[in-house]
């Protein structure tokens, strides 16, 4: 893969979190009801900086999640290795809660799918909502976000990779694409 | 740890496994810990799986240990006793694992009472065998639970003190452990009484003693084998009293250490026997958590086993 296009740089990618965060305080006025939930591995990152970003604005801790989709994944016999299972952390009661889901890119749909199972696994939330920093198209599920940091239509030989500092040493989002 | 992976279609033996493939069931383990936690404690990566557990030998912990592991996945899980299957006339173990094949199952949980009985399974089928124990051979579940609670108290395994104690010659528990823990760098010490302590152990990198005090000096941790009375160790040791008085574990015996030591069983409990009721339901005593942990660890190597490529 090689790199074809720098779609956004940290301070891009600062201020399309800040707005998110003020999207998803807009819609849910009663903060008290409202969790995070980040999909590992970057989701978790992006939820966290969601959650300060909340707490800059209302001065209020919203609770964080951490949800390890793997279990729940209908593609484990198709992939070639099986993936590491992580933990989930979840340690509040999710009945009743507005759940923001956080991920970073939104492609096929089929992650969400399995995160939406996991998390009714743990209760009855009032609310599922969706957060993304990407949606790159291609949907093959009938999934959407309710917030999306920016929406960049993609080929399918390309892919879409979200950098962040807390792991990757860097905040980007570029676009790869396919040798040859 | 994400760049291991697990490619073997069984769980055999400790002895054959890579310090880092213990790691991973151990790490993987971890994850699965919380499932048993929820209120709905399942996750569906084994859906549409079959699970047969396979029992020449009674066991009633572990073969419950592992359904509720194979339940928690979502798999559908069969129970064969031997005493009441077509073992009864004479069908070997081969056919019955071949017959198992026919029938389109996955993983086959086998407890065998010959040595080596696991491996000679898993030569003859395609489909997974974990090994549930094998005569005097391994039970690597077990032991990888044992790691798996000693992991959980001390974080790390490397340079811990580990003292084994009881039928060591008979137990293979006492294999197991030693495989998986000097594999990960924990120093292993072996208590028995010279009948029941093999004259070759040391060649597995571990201290022998028939001396219980010796045994008990540097101890993090004393991992307490029943004494298996079905097999008429009388033969050996006078009587169970004799036992207790010579390598029972009491509290006593404990203080007399003047620091904590953590106490683990693989069950069930010979309450007066190799241990004592104070010592067994006292504050160090790590039995319970052994069980507990023993779903999320089975529930990691049925994860492996099934998942391999």
């Amino acid at each position: 893969m090689r790199e074809k296009a720098k779609i956004m740089d940290k301070e891009a990618i600062r201020r399309t979190l800040l707005r998110l965060a003020h999207e998803i305080l807009e819609r849910n006025k009663i903060i008290e009801n409202l969790c995070l939930v980040g999909i590992r591995t970057r989701g978790v990152y992006l939820a966290q900086r969601l959650k300060e970003y909340i707490y800059e604005i209302e001065k209020k801790i919203v609770p964080l999640g951490i949800l390890d989709i793997t279990l729940y994944r209908d593609d484990l016999t198709l992939i070639a290795h099986q993936p590491v299972v992580h933990k989930t952390e979840i340690d509040f009661d999710i009945t009743g809660k507005d759940i923001i889901l956080v991920d970073d890119v939104l492609y096929t749909g089929r992650t969400i799918r399995c995160a939406l199972d996991a998390l009714i696994d743990f209760g009855r939330p009032k609310t599922i909502q969706l957060a993304v920093l990407i949606d790159r198209g291609h949907r093959e599920l009938p999934i959407r976000a309710d917030y999306v940091g920016k929406n960049i239509p993609t080929s399918q030989k390309e892919s879409v990779e979200v950098r962040l500092e807390e792991i990757d040493k860097e905040d980007a989002v570029l676009i790869l694409e396919k040798d040859g | 740890m994400d760049n291991i992976k697990w490619t073997k279609k069984d769980l055999l033996a400790l002895s054959e496994l890579s310090k880092e493939e213990i790691e991973l069931i151990l790490e993987t383990a971890s994850s699965f810990k919380e499932i048993s936690t929820r209120e709905i404690k399942k996750v569906p990566a084994l859906r549409g799986k079959t699970v047969v557990n396979l029992f020449y030998e009674p066991s009633t912990r572990t073969r419950v240990s592992f359904e509720i592991a194979a339940k928690r996945l979502s798999a559908d899980v069969i129970n064969i006793i031997a005493e009441t299957s077509s073992v009864r006339k004479g069908e070997s173990l081969i056919d019955t694992g071949k017959n198992l094949e026919a029938l389109k199952i996955d993983i086959i949980v086998l407890r065998h009472n010959s040595s080596g009985a696991a491996h000679l399974l898993a030569r003859n089928v395609g489909v997974s065998v974990v090994n549930a124990g094998d005569g005097w051979h391994e039970h690597p579940t077990q032991a990888l639970l044992d790691i798996f609670t000693l992991k959980e108290k001390f974080s790390k395994i490397q340079g811990l003190n580990v003292t084994i104690i009881g039928d060591i010659a008979h137990s293979r528990v006492a294999r197991s452990n030693i495989w998986g823990l000097t594999k990960l760098g924990a120093n292993v010490c072996v208590c028995a009484p010279k009948e029941l302590l093999p004259q070759d152990i040391e060649k597995l990198n571990v201290k022998a003693t028939t001396d219980i005090d010796e045994a008990l000096k540097d101890a993090d941790c004393i991992n307490v084998l029943r004494m298996q009375l079905e097999r008429d160790e009388r033969s050996v040791f006078p009587s169970a009293l004799e036992y207790f008085k010579q390598y029972g574990i009491t509290q006593e015996r404990i203080n007399k250490l003047k620091r904590k030591i953590l106490i683990m069983h693989p069950g069930p409990l010979n309450r007066g026997v190799e241990i004592s009721s104070e010592v067994a339901d006292g504050e160090n005593s790590l039995i319970l958590e052994q069980v507990t942990n023993g779903i999320a660890v089975r529930m990691a190597v049925l994860y492996l086993v099934s998942q391999a490529k």
